[in-house]
């Protein structure tokens, strides 16, 4: 009786520890799959190739822009400022959640219609939520005598290099 | 003359068709009626029975019904709009212009659309809130709660994707804002904008990703979580009526916060009082 006992009582032992064997084997396999599956859909997710405009962008001759002058380019975002010490770009996207900004003239300075932030122009901030300054962009004059903006690429604002002399 | 209609529509229901359909039978015995509830799929999320007093205006407002009835609505008007609706960059605008002066009853339902997505996010408000300041979240019913802030968020969403589907300047704008407040989440932010977006800016591949959320996958999700908040209404003991709570689930109720508190709350002339008073 006692021996009886004992032998269904590690048969029973044996078959739990293979059905635990099975649902670990199970949910691991599970695991694994869910893991690959989170992974292949996050990279689905992520577009490799984007038809969005290139971030260079030319800005025509520089004689077009007359000194002490601000002029934004609605289209790509930018400013094409035209001061004593040269030319230099500026991004007209507000820093704080992506508005355009707008010329004021009659101010004498950058001003978001969305949340009120106001920039010098310069790029430097005034006042309202904005974080951060306007960043300057990379310009250069290319071979054809074309001014050309970098939008993807910041300066260091009133850097030597960050404008272009004529 | 209604005596009549009322026999055709009983003798309809002995018919071996309409049995084979609906099992509960002829006849309107409270047992007959909770056996409707309970053997049709939609409605045995509910519960079988309702206090009468439950049902009036005052104890609800009727808040949660009108939110689902704005939700149909918004289902029902929102899928005969996907049929002149091109999610593309270009054509979008214009098919949002033809929905509202040249197509048959579009303006009516676009704007039906509209006023209730309106309706739909300040009912959810409302709902909230008579349901918070009833206490009705308290136990056994603070998953539900959860449950419907999960339901406000997805509102809220829905409310957010349908924005950029006119692609006008409103909605290039609003999304531009609203997801550059995604990226100031701290570390993953850009990375959240990207893919929402699926882009740097708001263009086509934001378009078509706002359209399938809002069109598919947001309305889905809702219906998922709504059938759970129904059910749970049941699980959880019906509409919340503070009055009618028996004593010792008012005691429960009161357990967690501090053992005196319990006391109090299973007094006699709380508790039993209300108990008989409906």
């Amino acid at each position: 009786m006692a021996d009886e006992n004992q032998t269904t009582k590690t048969a029973q032992a044996s078959d739990v520890s293979r059905r635990q064997f099975f649902v670990k084997l199970g949910l691991g396999s599970l695991s694994i799959a869910a893991a690959g599956t989170a992974a292949f859909g996050y990279q689905y997710l992520e577009p490799n190739v984007l038809y969005e405009p290139s971030p260079v962008v030319n800005a025509g001759k520089p004689d077009r822009y007359p000194l002490d002058s601000v002029t934004l380019d609605v289209n790509n975002g930018i400013y094409i400022i035209h001061s004593q010490e040269g030319y230099f770009s500026l991004s007209a996207v507000c820093t704080h959640l992506g508005c355009l900004t707008a010329w004021k003239p009659e101010l004498n300075l950058i001003a978001c219609p969305c949340h009120g932030s106001k920039f010098e122009q310069n790029g430097k901030k005034i006042e309202g939520p904005a974080p951060r300054p306007l960043p300057w962009k990379r310009v250069w004059i290319n071979d054809d005598g074309d001014l050309l903006v970098d939008r993807s690429t910041d300066v260091p604002p009133l850097a030597r290099d960050s404008f272009v002399r004529i | 003359m209604a005596k009549t209609a009322d026999q055709y529509f009983d003798e309809l229901r002995g018919t071996r068709v309409w049995r084979s359909i609906f099992r509960s039978g002829r006849g309107s015995s409270t047992l007959k009626r909770a056996l409707a509830i309970q053997q049709n799929v939609f409605l045995h999320l509910f519960s079988t029975k309702v206090r009468t007093r439950m049902l009036s205006f005052s104890a609800t407002w009727y808040l949660g019904t009108l939110t689902l009835g704005t939700f149909l609505i918004l289902v029902a008007t929102g899928i005969p709009l996907m049929l002149y609706y091109h999610p593309s960059a270009p054509q979008a605008y214009a098919d949002t212009k033809d929905l509202q002066f040249v197509v048959s009853s579009g303006m009516f339902l676009r704007n039906l659309h509209r006023w209730s997505a309106h309706a739909m996010v300040f009912l959810v408000f409302a709902h909230m809130f008579k349901v918070f300041y009833r206490g009705a979240y308290r136990a056994p019913r603070e998953f539900n709660w959860v449950i419907g802030v999960i339901l406000l968020l997805i509102t809220l969403l829905l409310s957010y994707t349908g924005y950029l589907l006119p692609w006008d300047q409103l909605a290039y704008w609003a999304i531009t804002v609203g997801s550059n407040i995604a990226s100031a989440v701290p570390l993953i932010g850009e990375k959240i904008h990207f893919l929402l977006l699926g882009g740097h800016a708001v263009n086509a591949n934001a378009l078509l990703r706002f359209y399938v959320l809002h069109c598919m996958i947001l309305p889905l999700t809702a219906m998922f979580f709504v059938a759970i908040h129904f059910w749970r209404i049941r699980k959880d003991g019906g509409l919340y009526a503070h009055s009618s709570e028996p004593a010792v689930v008012r005691a429960q109720a009161a357990i967690p916060t501090s053992p005196g508190s319990a006391e109090k709350s299973g007094t006699p002339s709380g508790g039993a009082a209300n108990k008989e008073g409906r």
